[in-house]
């Protein structure tokens, strides 16, 4: 029953909102409907669920010593003090169980959380993500190196690219004549965009599109059950 | 002289920080061109009617926002100025923010733009394409009341827009999922509303077969430069176009270490060989 409840409703279910893309009237945009709104409030749980899972997960660690526990706690007091502030003083426009703070936030100049999520949140969020730059810088280094056709051939598309989106490509070839201008760089780059890259990336697309049909065949058919947990 | 790779890294690391701070501290003021898939956005935007409202989605955190946030602030202006009404929505929690952020920054110099007239945040939804298939049938019953507690049905600008078809384009600014697909396969292909999008630059590859005859993508902006080339097109000196040096002369730098790296390898091939 554990199993075969869960089983059947994703038949029912999955047959019926694929019926509703072929068939979208009564009853069957109704039910969709229902359904939709149900996925709303079950993915929203999602996050609570997500957020007990986190704290569980952290304090476990934090009990046992693991190593870098120290990075762990702070994950969680950044995540209780992000927590009591909304809670407490709300954010943005919206109140919190104290009202808007308006002592704090004329001190800090916004809602606390607000002022958080600015001056901590925000800049280190987008420093982790401009490290990236560095380890690309690096790894071109090391990895871009000529060995063969192939890389050869990689090589070149990588660097017309490179130049072509940039401000550098247009300096390099704009004198060119208008009759040459396939060659300017960043049409080259535009050209290696368009054409084999959309013709390589459609052919991923189409194959992803096949593999998601069949997936969600083998799931509505009960075929596929490693979303209920366990082995099969 | 024989350096280690972990010297070769950090003299790699401490050439690039340079490069890319200097030209933010003075900025050297390159131009770029313009792309088509820019342009194929521009003409969207700028070819709709006064007074049509529509969706710009802020699905994207402060992660990305260096190169998302130019886009989502050109596309306010640009709405803004052809006196279109523009709803704020969010698949990413953080996007709310976003939205904010970038309506502050367009409010102040557009000062007789009013919250709820002009533009509205709804705030973020849960449920990703889900939640866009519901938009179509009913934007009120997905949107209640907005991100400042006022009622759909109390909100001047949506008095006529009940469900997306009521929309004139959809912006998604994107950088990852739920976004700029979903967008599309929903809003696009099942309602026909026309949707065009900003992501990073690294995600800009495999959308762009999506910008076809069809139009499922009515153009697309990829990254800092696309920014830049949409700011340039509505006469607007933004943050990206300050960025677009400093990006410029890390690329450069990133072909001189590739130059240095290739050297390097040969030249060690050669001893092997002898």
């Amino acid at each position: 029953m554990k199993r075969s409840l869960p089983l059947i409703f994703a038949f029912v279910v999955g047959i019926i909102v694929l019926i509703s893309e072929f068939i979208p009237h009564r009853p069957f945009n109704q039910i969709v409907s229902t359904l939709e709104n149900w996925f709303m409030i079950i993915s929203g749980f999602a996050i609570l669920l997500g957020q007990i899972s986190l704290i569980r997960m952290n304090a476990n660690k934090i009990a046992n010593r693991l190593p870098d526990w120290q990075y762990h706690l702070a994950g969680l007091v950044s995540f209780a003090l992000m927590l009591i502030f909304g809670l407490l003083w709300g954010m943005q426009e919206t109140p919190g169980l104290m009202g808007d703070g308006q002592g704090i936030s004329a001190y800090l100049g916004s809602k606390p959380f607000d002022y958080l999520f600015e001056n901590v949140y925000m800049p280190l969020s987008a420093t982790l993500f401009s490290l990236l730059a560095f380890f690309i810088a690096s790894a071109a280094y090391r990895a871009f190196i000529i060995r063969g056709f192939e890389s050869n051939l990689l090589m070149i598309t990588a660097v017309i690219v490179i130049i072509g989106r940039t401000s550098i490509g247009t300096m390099l070839t704009g004198w060119l004549p208008e009759s040459l201008s396939f060659w300017h760089i960043p049409n080259l780059a535009d050209f290696i965009m368009e054409f084999p890259n959309s013709a390589a990336q459609r052919a991923i697309l189409i194959s992803a599109g096949l593999g998601i049909v069949g997936s969600s065949l083998r799931i509505i058919l009960g075929i596929e059950r490693s979303y209920l947990g366990g082995d099969k | 002289m024989k350096l280690s790779p972990v010297a070769e890294r950090r003299i790699i690391f401490t050439v690039l920080l340079f490069a890319v701070a200097l030209p933010l501290v003075f900025p050297i003021g390159w131009t770029t061109e313009i792309s088509e898939y820019t342009r194929i956005a521009y003409r969207l935007i700028e070819e709709t009617d006064e007074n049509k409202v529509v969706i710009i989605s802020f699905d994207y955190d402060p992660s990305t926002m260096t190169e998302l946030q130019p886009m989502a602030e050109a596309m306010i202006e640009h709405a803004f100025k052809k006196n279109q009404r523009v709803i704020a929505t969010a698949l990413w929690p953080m996007g709310v923010q976003m939205a904010e952020q970038a309506f502050d920054k367009v409010c102040s110099h557009y000062p007789d733009k009013e919250r709820g007239v002009d533009y509205t945040n709804l705030g973020y939804k849960v449920g990703g394409m889900v939640t866009i298939q519901a938009m179509g049938r009913s934007l009120s019953d997905v949107y209640p009341v907005d991100n400042q507690n006022t009622p759909y049905e109390e909100i001047p600008m949506l008095q006529n827009v009940r469900r997306l078809r009521d929309i004139a384009w959809i912006s998604s600014l994107s950088s990852g999922v739920p976004g700029l697909k979903e967008w599309m396969m929903v809003a696009r292909d099942s309602y026909q509303v026309p949707v065009t999008g900003g992501c990073t630059a690294i995600s800009a590859p495999g959308f762009f077969p999506y910008v076809n005859e069809q139009r499922q993508l009515h153009g697309l902006l990829g990254g800092l430069k696309a920014a830049s080339e949409y700011e340039s097109l509505i006469g607007r000196l933004g943050s990206a176009t300050t960025k677009m040096d400093a990006q410029s002369i890390a690329h450069l730098l990133i072909l001189i270490f590739i130059a240095i790296g290739n050297i390097k390898a040969w030249h060690g091939k050669k001893g092997r060989q002898q």
